[in-house]
């Protein structure tokens, strides 16, 4: 747990000090994602010095996952609490949110479940 | 008269420090996740709106400000860059089959970015809101810190961009299940890329609690919605101002 712990964090650290050296519009944790995935890819194979440490941060990372909806609460009160800087524009801006959100997502499922269908048939074809 | 002023002591002292209020959170917390698993994972009990719910009424309640809360609460926010790294190990337990769907997923992203900032803009456009409040909305489908950067770099406002991404996210988790159903979308792949990337994390929490492929999905496309929506943004703008 603590190991995974500071692996995880160190990743983050390595991608926040990236950020900033290279001044990306990319946040830190966001790099600190690539730059494991990559680790993970490239480097981590099945050997043995490496599975059993593989495993503890798979563990760990499906942990903390599963309390992520909790990790927005706290930004999410603050939402609440300055819901009046909006102003008067507040429900024109619920709206463009509902319509808009709702209309990208379904959008974007669809467009990604036709080129799917159109693969799976393609390959059938073939 | 006494006991009521040792009470009041005892409060003064409790709201002043970070514990009260990381308590009070995962205690909201406790009660949305149950309240969640109740209805069966309906998503329009969703977790994150309940708690959050909880939390703002005891503050107005107890007359107590957001920094105050946010001093305490900030330990629990602190976890959001952890937990951020760690979506890299499930997107690695499923490379196979991301890799094997890497061509929608490339269209995907290249069509649904432009489609998603098109969306928001022309839609202020049409309720007639002023430029500054359409900067402010258009990066609102990524995670907020990378709005929040696109929405200074534009200029937007960046704080009210914090505000309507949340506001987007928990929309996207709680009514996005709604609308692919209308639409009889139903690829799990398909429905969590399209939770990624129209609602960032909080939609994300919601494809990993229902289906593990769609949270991977929904964790891949926050990842490159973030990055790509920094570098369409720019050139898209050039085009509709």
């Amino acid at each position: 747990m603590l190991r995974s712990l500071f692996i995880i964090f160190f990743f983050q650290l390595l991608g926040e000090a990236i950020q900033k050296f290279f001044e990306i519009n990319i946040p830190g944790p966001v790099i600190g994602l690539i730059l494991l995935l990559l680790v993970f890819i490239f480097f981590i194979k099945n050997a043995s010095p490496f599975r059993k440490i593989k495993k503890e941060i798979s563990e760990t990372s499906h942990q903390i996952i599963n309390y992520l909806s909790l990790l927005f609460v706290p930004i999410g009160v603050g939402v609440v609490m300055h819901i009046n800087y909006l102003g008067d524009n507040l429900f024109k801006i619920l709206a463009i949110i509902i319509i808009g959100t709702l209309s990208t997502l379904v959008f974007v499922a669809y467009v990604m479940e036709k080129i799917i269908n159109l693969e799976k048939n393609n390959a059938k074809r073939r | 008269m006494l006991k009521e002023d040792k009470l009041y002591k005892i409060w003064v002292y409790l709201q002043a420090e970070p514990l009260f209020w990381i308590t009070l959170t995962l205690g909201a917390y406790l009660v949305g996740d149950y309240l969640y698993k109740k209805s069966k994972l309906n998503p329009l009990v969703n977790p994150v709106a309940i708690s959050i719910l909880i939390v703002s009424s005891a503050l107005l309640m107890l007359d107590v400000s957001y920094d105050r809360y946010f001093n305490g609460a900030k330990f629990i926010h602190f976890m959001l860059g952890p937990a951020t790294v760690a979506l890299a190990i499930p997107i690695y337990e499923k490379k196979n089959l991301i890799l094997k769907e890497i061509k929608p997923i490339i269209f995907s992203i290249f069509l649904g970015i432009p489609f998603a900032i098109l969306v928001t803009f022309y839609l202020a456009k049409f309720f007639n809101l002023n430029q500054d409040i359409i900067l402010t909305m258009i990066p609102r489908n990524v995670t907020a810190p990378i709005a929040m950067g696109i929405s200074e770099l534009i200029g937007g406002i960046p704080s009210l961009t914090a505000i309507i991404t949340i506001i987007t996210g928990i929309i996207g988790a709680s009514l996005g299940t709604f609308a692919l159903n209308i639409f009889k979308i139903k690829d799990m792949s398909a429905r969590g890329f399209g939770f990624g990337l129209a609602s960032h994390g909080i939609g994300t929490a919601r494809a990993m609690s229902k289906n593990k492929t769609a949270g991977v999905f929904a964790a891949l496309a926050m990842g490159l919605s973030g990055i790509a929506t920094s570098i369409f943004v720019l050139i898209i703008i050039k085009f509709i101002f």
